[in-house]
């Protein structure tokens, strides 16, 4: 199971540092906020302070005269921006909204929305700036449930969004801007014909990436009506794309530079300051700094939805699963286009069914417009399902874990929205449950339980280029497009290491901007190590097939006689190591230099199951997690370090989620908690080791098995805590996050 | 322009001197007057520990002193760690067992680390997790920064640095 046993490659499997590590540790990497150069001024947003308002006027003339101030800028700046779809890799987006979410126009959707912004020569005089633009506001009822928002009476958002369901649009306009319906089987026949019936509802509140590092960004608009943008993105072509697209300006004018980036999870994909800080330096001729504030951060950045859900599920007596029913409405935020989609697609990917029916509805309300959260969607539609397998399991009385492995998903299943599964491990993954340590042990004392839960995100494709140059001294630069988030760069060299036989040392990759690399979709989807690594191993077919006609040049012969094993070139008894032919090359013709590009339309489907002891303090409901235990298909693990990290970073954001994140709203719509104390992420002391399992059950797309394991980790485990709650308690908490309070509450009314 | 004050301060072991207004923080100066970008503002408002430097020996956030309070101290930020050439155990250490993901906390971490195995040379994981918990990681769930911790610990005392 592990990937240490059986070294069937030199490079790949083994966990050599990062090739990006010092600059790191040294305090010495470029991030967005460190990027200085001359006549830098400093930009500042002015937010809404209503949930929902109209924007009667803006008067910027007092901020225009301060001393200081060099640009003021309101959407009055942006182009008009007619309902065009740009299709930004991961996902399309209405570039109106998109326009009216970085600028607000007529009016403002949530508190925190950008209102106008205004760069000066230091912060302290851009503040004072922003202070003095009045802005008139003609505040309206607003709405930030979702049960609420959908209701025929709610406040409306948007007067020009109907539902469009399955293609038929509304008469009205509404806050639900699309309900979907995935059908598949006869479900009331397999429902009325099951033995056991299974229906519960479950709630979850707004949650957020909690980023270490805010937003920030640089724009330099030059005299050569050339622009730049230093930024923290997850996807530097993506920035540049909609930066052009709102600025309605050629992608070739702008030059995005990806500098290194704290942290994304999904929330660095939307732009936000980018053709801010643009429309402010165009209009003074000077670069401009802006960094997010961390209340802004949370008030008008990306959360992923708060959702309401309900699940039925029957079964036959004996544990077979064969009726499925799933109600899903997720949070949209301010405007349409959520996470409801892939969260329909997920709610039953675990289990091989016949019979079944999801309806999903992606609802506008005043809060932040949602982005993607690692797995965006699955992990709410998980925690319903999961949890319902748990009532099933002890309704049938038989153990959970053989009731996810009878039922589970397996090469051939065909999912509800459709694809048929090629091969996959989820089998593999519960079967490394079912033999590890952890659920083998006994747990034991009072107030505690174990509970399990499974997880499943796609893992896409998509498009990727890199490029290699040899160097004289057997080296090769690896110049390639995707952003790295958490050590990306050192999984795709290893990749090109592994494929010209060389080190990983001898591999020194870069990240590349929009300039001197190919197009590269965004470090999300779980695809970097995948489709980046996939174009890596291209580039590394490249650059040998090249030397080998170096080869075949110095031996007079053909390139097809040289043949080629672990980075040795050999013909009829000569033989030169890579580093040997490297030096030649000059003599030889000139440089080699490899390119590689994929165009990857295919999922990797990425399966995990976690394990979790928990113990709850009856007087205070408390949950502390004692054990925890994440497994997980990676398909091949390139470098398990990261591969773990991955499994262990989404487990601890699975544990926040559970347990104590979300977005605590006022009577009036205002967030009540955007501070990092308050909204209470996990910190050292709240959680133990992650203890991970890495199963590798090779993805035959990939030529070295990848399936990428970014996602998938943070699924499972809301529902793992739920159902180990409930061995702890005897009490099904069927809203997140389980707090303390709540906890409390409902062990106390359980006793009643 | 609001009125600057003098300040003289050592930094990383080298004398300092800069002008500041009395409303800019430490983490302000040494980022955006000295240079010294190695320490990161994640929410400055003290509640994320991306800024940590050792103040005359004590781990603060440095968003939350003022700039003229570093009058007279001492002061060691991330980029006082490594010695020249030669990283630190507890920067090998963090390397070495892929502590780092992202990497913007990590400079929080690693001063904070530093002065808990300077009180502590040899803390329990309890110990451990109770010194670094006003440092926030979203990437790594934590486990490998403890681990990188403990094993610096172990590797100080072999060479005792």
């Amino acid at each position: 199971m592990s990937t240490d046993t059986k070294p069937q490659y030199k490079v790949i499997g083994t966990r050599p540092i990062r090739h990006d590590g010092a600059d790191k540790v040294t305090g010495r990497a470029i991030y967005g906020a460190d990027v200085k150069m001359a006549g830098l001024l400093a930009g500042k947003v002015l937010r809404s302070p209503h949930a929902h308002a109209r924007i009667k006027s803006i008067d910027t003339s007092a901020a225009e005269a301060l001393d200081g101030v060099f640009a003021v800028t309101t959407a009055a700046d942006l182009p008009d921006l007619q309902n065009k779809i740009a299709d930004l890799g991961e996902g399309a987006v209405n570039l109106a909204h998109l326009g009216a979410n970085v600028l607000a126009h007529d009016k403002v959707l949530y508190k925190g929305h950008a209102v106008a912004a205004v760069a000066a020569a230091d912060i302290y005089i851009a503040e004072e700036a922003a202070a003095l633009i009045k802005v008139e506001y003609e505040p309206l009822p607003s709405v930030t449930w979702i049960l609420d928002a959908m209701k025929d009476d709610a406040p409306l958002l948007h007067d020009d969004v109907h539902t469009d369901s399955m293609g038929q649009m509304s008469d009205n306009p509404s806050n639900i801007s699309t309900h979907l319906h995935f059908e598949t089987g006869d479900v009331d026949a397999a429902f009325a014909a099951a033995d056991v019936v299974v229906e519960q509802e479950y709630r979850t509140a707004s949650v957020h990436q909690g980023y270490i590092e805010p937003h920030v960004a640089t724009a330099l608009w030059n005299s050569e009506n050339q622009l730049t943008i230093w930024t923290s993105t997850q996807g530097s072509f993506t920035a540049r794309q909609q930066t052009a697209e709102l600025l309605q300006i050629p992608v070739s004018q702008v030059k995005v530079i990806p500098c290194e980036i704290g942290g994304g999870f999904g929330g660095k994909i939307a732009v936000y300051l980018e053709p801010v800080a643009a429309l402010l330096s165009r209009k003074c001729g000077r670069p401009v700094k802006m960094v997010m504030e961390r209340d802004a951060c949370f008030e008008a950045t990306g959360p992923t939805p708060g959702s309401f859900m309900r699940i039925k599920v029957g079964a036959t007596k004996d544990g077979k699963i064969t009726a499925g029913e799933a109600y899903l409405a997720y949070d949209a935020g301010a405007f349409p286009g959520g996470m409801i989609g892939p969260g329909c697609m997920c709610v039953f990917s675990c289990v091989d069914l016949a019979n079944a029916r999801v309806d999903g509805y992606d609802v506008c309300m005043n809060k932040p417009k949602t982005q993607a959260y690692r797995a965006p969607g699955a992990t709410h539609a998980a925690y319903a399902f999961e949890s319902v397998m748990d009532e099933l399991a002890e309704k049938l009385e038989i153990d959970p874990l053989e009731l996810r492995l009878q039922n589970a998903a397996v090469e051939g299943t065909r999912r509800v929205d459709g694809p048929v599964y090629p091969k996959i491990g989820l089998v593999e993954t519960l079967e490394a449950v079912k033999a590890s340590d952890h659920w083998n042990s006994p747990l034991e004392g009072p107030n505690r339980g174990r509970g399990l839960a499974a997880g499943f995100w796609f893992n896409i494709g998509l498009k990727s280029s890199a490029a290699g140059n040899v160097n004289a001294d057997g080296t090769v630069t690896l110049i390639e497009g995707s952003t790295d988030i958490g050590g990306s760069r050192a999984s795709i060299a290893m990749q090109l290491a592994e494929t010209l036989g060389i080190t990983a040392e001898q591999v020194h990759p870069q990240v590349g901007d929009t300039d001197s690399v190919g197009y590269t979709d965004v470090t999300g989807g779980s695809r970097v190590t995948f489709a980046t690594g996939y174009a890596a191993y291209n580039v590394g077919l490249d650059i040998e097939g090249q030397m080998r006609e170096r080869a075949a040049m110095i031996w007079e012969c053909a390139a097809e006689d040289v043949s080629v094993e672990d980075g040795t070139y050999s013909q009829n008894g000569q033989s030169m190591s890579f580093e040997e032919l490297a030096g030649k090359l000059h003599e030889t013709g000139g440089p080699v230099v490899g390119r590689g590009s994929v165009s990857k339309d295919c999922f990797t489907n990425g399966f995990g199951a976690h394990i979790v002891d928990v113990e709850v303090d009856p007087d205070t409901g408390k949950t502390t997690i004692l054990r925890y235990t994440a497994v997980q298909d990676a398909g091949k693990a390139i470098h398990p370090s990261y591969v773990e990290g991955q499994m262990q970073g989404g487990a601890v954001q699975g544990i926040g989620w559970a347990l104590n994140e979300e977005y605590v709203f006022s009577d009036d719509d205002q967030m009540e908690n955007p501070t990092f104390l308050d909204y209470r992420m996990p910190t050292c002391l709240d959680v133990p080791m992650i203890d991970t399992i890495i199963v590798e059950v090779p993805n035959p797309d990939h030529p070295y098995g990848v399936r990428g394991v970014g996602e998938t980790p943070i699924v499972a485990p809301p529902a793992a805590i739920a159902n180990a709650i409930y061995g702890a308690t005897g009490v099904r908490m069927r809203e997140l996050p389980m707090s303390p309070p709540r906890l409390w509450k409902a062990m106390s009314e359980s006793k009643k | 322009m609001a009125k600057k004050t003098h300040v003289t301060t050592t930094i990383n072991g080298e004398p300092y001197e800069f002008l500041c207004q009395a409303r800019q923080s430490l983490l302000e100066v040494l980022r955006d007057t000295l240079q010294l970008t190695g320490s990161k503002e994640g929410c400055n408002n003290g509640n994320c520990g991306a800024c940590t430097v050792l103040l005359d020996g004590r781990p603060v956030d440095s968003c939350l002193v003022l700039a003229v309070e570093a009058e007279g101290a001492e002061i060691e930020t991330v980029e006082g760690i490594a010695c020249d050439a030669r990283m630190h155990p507890l920067q090998q250490c963090f390397l070495e067992g892929a502590a780092l993901q992202c990497g913007i906390c990590t400079p929080g971490f690693l001063v904070t680390a530093k002065a808990l195995l300077a009180k502590n040379p040899n803390p329990t994981e309890e110990e451990i997790r109770f010194q670094l918990a006003g440092n926030l990681c979203r990437c790594t769930g934590y486990d490998k920064i403890v681990r990188a911790v403990q094993a610096a610990a172990e590797k100080k005392e072999e060479v005792a640095v």
